[in-house]
Parts: structure tokens; C-alpha cells; sequence
């Protein structure tokens, strides 16, 4: 039973796997506004936006930071990833294969597969937090980075466990599921905002700017955390989903667009989930600090139960699981793409295991900025590499997919892109002190330098002028 | 008839979410009646929505 209906969910997850999607399954532009929507309204949120009062972000840094931020990502998403996705309608690991080969494919299934484990157990640590409040268990720190108490590590570990069990046996139900609860949560956002305003002395829509600049997002960072500035918030918003958009992920997503500009329907989930969302999350985080005097307790469960009771407890909960479900099941599947005999439940099993022993460590909380941008960072050379071999090496006269073209199973000047891009980026980061935040926009550009410049030297090298031709 | 009346009960659902919280803001209720109204409001929801939304076979 359990066999077949693994099986059964696997085959749908293969449909078009390498070939391109057909014209009878592709889809309007409404489809993909509710998936973005509903993805990027998730558990995530309510730990990004009370960072940014945590970093002290100023109210209108954060306001038109994250208005243009958010702008630039639908930009990115319909400018870059939709177009090449409506015209090729392939996955965006076929589409790697094709250009960097077979090994080097398996590297970044790898990569992306530990990113999708840190991420989920991120998540599962936001819901243990809602899911520890009858126990009274002892939250974690802003400061913390290892676990605090023996309580916090097994509730960590029973909400695990459950998630993973589910991951393994009921993705479907899962995903259905998240579809019901995503308008739901989206107004227990706004809800639970709207409700604690009079508590920060907010009595009438007037009062609500002087408000925001003095209690919310006063500009002053918590003990122990950096300063935001405007453009920490705007580069934030605009590439904390860079692997999505720059770095092309969402290929596989848009590959059932009707036209292009169903990239723009990313739209939904940008303003909604990271511009009225993150506002609602900090607003929340606000009224925790008011309350508790700036404790550095960091624990989205209790501060949404505070507002919204057990629903906002409840949604915390939702949140992090259909979040964390789908992340640990997609970072299986990447993994099976390395090892394909093996079985999906175990991969699942193994995948949810190292997941729940991260989510047990509150740094992966306390740093989700860095993490986020990091997860971003390390993935945009691959899509800077798609980029460039898709419009810009037929113009110079280079071929395309040359992995495909030549048989090999690594393509090294797509390989050398990534390693030397990154090693710019920590270059960058180490020698000038530039945060991570903003090495994504030189690195890509650093990324297009090296992938037309590896391309002239490999592909105008003797041997490989014979294999071309 | 029973789909409208689901999705009436649906709608109502997400009514008592978000409109208490206006009513509270505007200081017509209290907070403690904004959370059991919007826990109504969640029951009422996923009870109606699963119904209403499931899949096309």
C-alpha cells in the first residue's frame, strides 16, 4: 500500500522530467499568482521580519527597502528565470545536465539538498517553539547558537520526527493541505497585527508612522545584533530567494507558463509574504519587546500566541511543518537524483534525520538572514552560467549545452564559473569586510565575466575544436 | 446547495479571522474576544475549506 502509493507519487513528480512540457499542460498566469502567494507566506516569515527590528531597521528603511527589494525579485523572476523557462519548458536540472553535464549536476543536487536540510530544520525549530508553550519549556536567545535546555532538544525532536514521518509517507495530503491553510495564514498575519496595534499606542491609522519610527522599527539594533541599514533590507528582499529567480530554480516552476509574464505573478508572494507579512511578524516581535522589556528570548510560538492565542500558536505550528515537509521531501529527491536506486522513503528518512539534529541548534534561527542570504549566494553562479549560455554564447559564436553537444559528463568552464565565483565572493567578503548580504550583484556579473571568458579558452582550444566539429 | 452553504461557512471563516482584529483595533472588543473569535474562525475554515477545495478527479 505504502509502496504503491510512493511509487504512484513518484511518477508525478517525474512528468516531464526531460522533455518539454507539451502545450496541453500548460498554464494561466492565475495558477502560478496563488502558488507564490501561498510559498512565500510560510513559517520563514515569522522569523525574517522580527530580525529586522532585532537589527534595528528603521521604519522607513524598512518600508521602501523592502518596496524596492521586492520589486527588483519580480523583475528578476519575470525578466530572467520566466523567459528562459517558456522557451526551453525543460526542469532546471535537465537544462544543468545539458549545459554542465552529469557530475557536475550531482554536485549541485548535493549543495541544494544540505541548503533544503538547514532550511527545514530551521522551520521545525520555529514550530517546537509554538509547539513548547503548554510545556513551558525555557526559548532560546537571540545570541544563542547551541541547544539551552534538554526539553527544548526533545520537543525539537518529537516535531521532527513527526515531520519527517509525514514527509515519507503523505506528500500529497501535505501539499493539499498547505493550499488550504495559505489564505488562512495570510490573514493570521494581518489579523494578529491589526489586533496588537492599541498595545504599542497605536489608536488611528495617524498614529501609526510616528508609532512605527519610535517603537517598531526604532533604528536601534538589540545588544548583540549588527545594524540594518536601507540597503541591507533592499538587498535582503531582493535576493533571499536569489537561488529562485537569478540563480533559476523556478525554471522547472514557469516551465508551465503560457507566456513569460507569468514571472510577474511572483508578484503575489512578494508582497504579500515578504513586504505585508514581515511588516505583520515585526509589528508582533515589537509588542514582545514592549512587553518583556527587550528580552533577547527569540520564539516566534510564544510571541504569535500572545497575539492571536492558540490560532496564532496553531498557524505557527502549520507554518513551520508545511514549510519544513515539502523542503525535506525536495531535499530527498535531490538526493535521489545522486543515488537513483535508492528508495525515496529511506533518502526521506536519512534527509529528515539530519534535519532535526540541525533544527535543535538555535543558530539556525537566530542567523536565518545570513542563512537565506547564503543559500542565494552559493546557487546564483549556476544560474548566471544558464543565463549567458542560453542568450549570450550563440552571439559570440560559442555553442551552447556544450555537455550535451561534447558527451562529457563535467563541463569545465561552467565548474570553474561556480568555484571561482564563490571564491571571489569570500574574497570580497573577507579582504573589504562586505557582508553577505550584498556579494550577490558583483558576484554575478564576476560569474558572467568567468563563464564567457572559460568558454573562449576551453571551447577555442585545439581539442576541443576537433570534438565540436 | 450543500457547496453553498460550504462556502458560506468558508467565508464566514475568514471573516471572524481577520474583522475582529479591525473591531479590537478600533476598540469595539477586547483582545481576548479577537482570539476566541478568530479560533472560531479557524475551525470553521479548515472544517468547510477541505471540502470545498479538494481536488478535481
Amino acid at each position: 500500500m505504502i509502496l504503491n502509493k510512493l511509487s504512484k507519487r513518484l511518477e508525478s513528480v517525474q512528468e516531464f522530467e526531460r522533455e518539454p512540457v507539451p502545450a496541453s499542460k500548460l498554464k494561466g498566469w492565475r495558477s502560478f499568482l496563488g502558488m507564490y502567494a501561498g510559498e512565500h507566506t510560510a513559517g520563514t516569515e515569522f522569523v525574517i521580519g522580527p530580525l529586522f527590528v532585532a537589527h534595528g531597521a528603521s521604519a522607513g528603511d524598512l518600508i521602501f527597502g523592502l518596496l524596492i527589494g521586492n520589486l527588483l525579485a519580480v523583475l528578476s523572476w519575470g525578466l530572467l528565470c520566466a523567459p528562459i523557462a517558456v522557451k526551453e519548458r525543460i526542469t532546471l536540472y535537465y537544462k544543468l545536465e545539458k549545459i554542465c553535464g552529469k557530475n557536475l549536476t550531482v554536485v549541485y543536487n548535493l549543495v541544494n539538498a544540505l541548503m533544503f536540510c538547514f532550511l527545514a530544520g530551521s522551520m521545525i525549530a520555529v514550530a517546537a517553539t509554538a509547539v513548547g508553550i503548554p510545556f513551558n519549556i525555557p526559548m532560546a536567545r537571540l545570541t544563542d547558537l547551541l541547544p539551552g535546555s534538554f526539553s527544548w532538544v526533545i520537543i525539537v525532536l518529537v516535531v521532527g520526527a513527526v515531520t519527517t514521518l509525514i514527509a515519507t509517507l503523505g506528500y500529497d495530503q501535505v501539499s493539499r493541505f498547505a493550499n488550504i491553510a495559505a489564505p488562512w495564514m495570510i490573514l493570521v498575519f494581518l489579523a494578529a497585527a491589526i489586533g496588537v496595534l492599541p498595545e504599542l499606542g497605536v489608536n488611528s491609522i495617524t498614529d501609526f508612522w510616528p508609532v512605527a519610527e519610535s517603537k517598531i522599527w526604532t533604528g536601534v539594533p538589540l545588544e548583540g545584533q549588527s545594524k540594518f541599514t536601507f540597503w541591507h533590507i533592499l538587498f535582503f528582499a531582493w535576493f533571499c530567494n536569489m537561488a529562485m529567480h537569478i540563480g533559476m530554480a523556478d525554471l522547472s516552476i514557469f516551465r508551465y507558463a503560457k507566456s513569460w509574464k507569468a514571472g510577474f505573478t511572483s508578484a503575489g508572494g512578494m508582497f504579500v509574504g515578504h513586504y505585508f507579512a514581515w511588516i505583520a511578524s515585526g509589528i508582533l516581535y515589537a509588542v514582545f519587546l514592549q512587553q518583556s522589556q527587550n528580552s533577547l528570548e527569540f520564539a516566534p510560538g510564544p510571541i504569535a500566541y500572545y497575539a492571536a492565542g492558540i490560532t496564532g500558536a496553531i498557524c505557527v505550528i502549520i507554518a513551520g511543518w508545511t514549510t519544513a515537509n515539502p523542503t525535506i521531501y525536495r531535499a530527498g529527491l535531490a538526493i535521489q537524483a545522486i543515488i537513483p536506486n535508492s528508495k525515496t522513503w529511506k533518502v526521506t528518512l536519512i534527509v529528515g534525520l539530519i534535519t532535526t539534529t540541525a533544527a535543535c541548534f538555535p543558530a539556525l534561527v537566530m542567523r536565518l538572514l545570513d542563512f537565506v542570504a547564503l543559500y542565494g549566494l552559493v546557487l546564483m553562479p549556476m544560474g548566471a552560467v544558464i543565463f549567458i549560455d542560453f542568450y549570450v554564447l550563440p552571439k559570440l559564436g560559442l555553442k551552447s549545452n556544450l555537455a550535451e553537444v561534447t558527451g562529457r559528463k563535467i563541463n569545465w568552464a561552467a565548474a570553474g564559473t561556480w568555484i571561482l565565483t564563490l571564491g571571489v565572493c569570500l574574497f570580497i567578503n573577507f579582504y573589504f569586510g562586505i557582508e553577505i548580504f550584498f556579494l550577490g550583484l558583483p558576484g554575478w556579473f564576476v560569474a558572467v565575466i568567468l563563464y564567457i571568458g572559460l568558454n573562449y579558452a576551453i571551447q577555442s582550444s585545439k581539442n576541443q575544436k576537433t570534438e565540436l566539429s | 446547495m450543500k457547496r453553498t452553504l460550504l462556502s458560506i461557512l468558508a467565508a464566514a471563516g475568514l471573516t471572524l479571522t481577520l474583522i475582529p482584529s479591525i473591531l479590537t483595533f478600533t476598540g469595539q472588543i477586547d483582545i481576548q474576544m479577537n482570539k476566541w473569535l478568530m479560533l472560531i474562525g479557524m475551525i470553521l475554515w479548515f472544517s468547510t475549506a477541505s471540502f470545498l477545495l479538494k481536488p478535481k478527479k
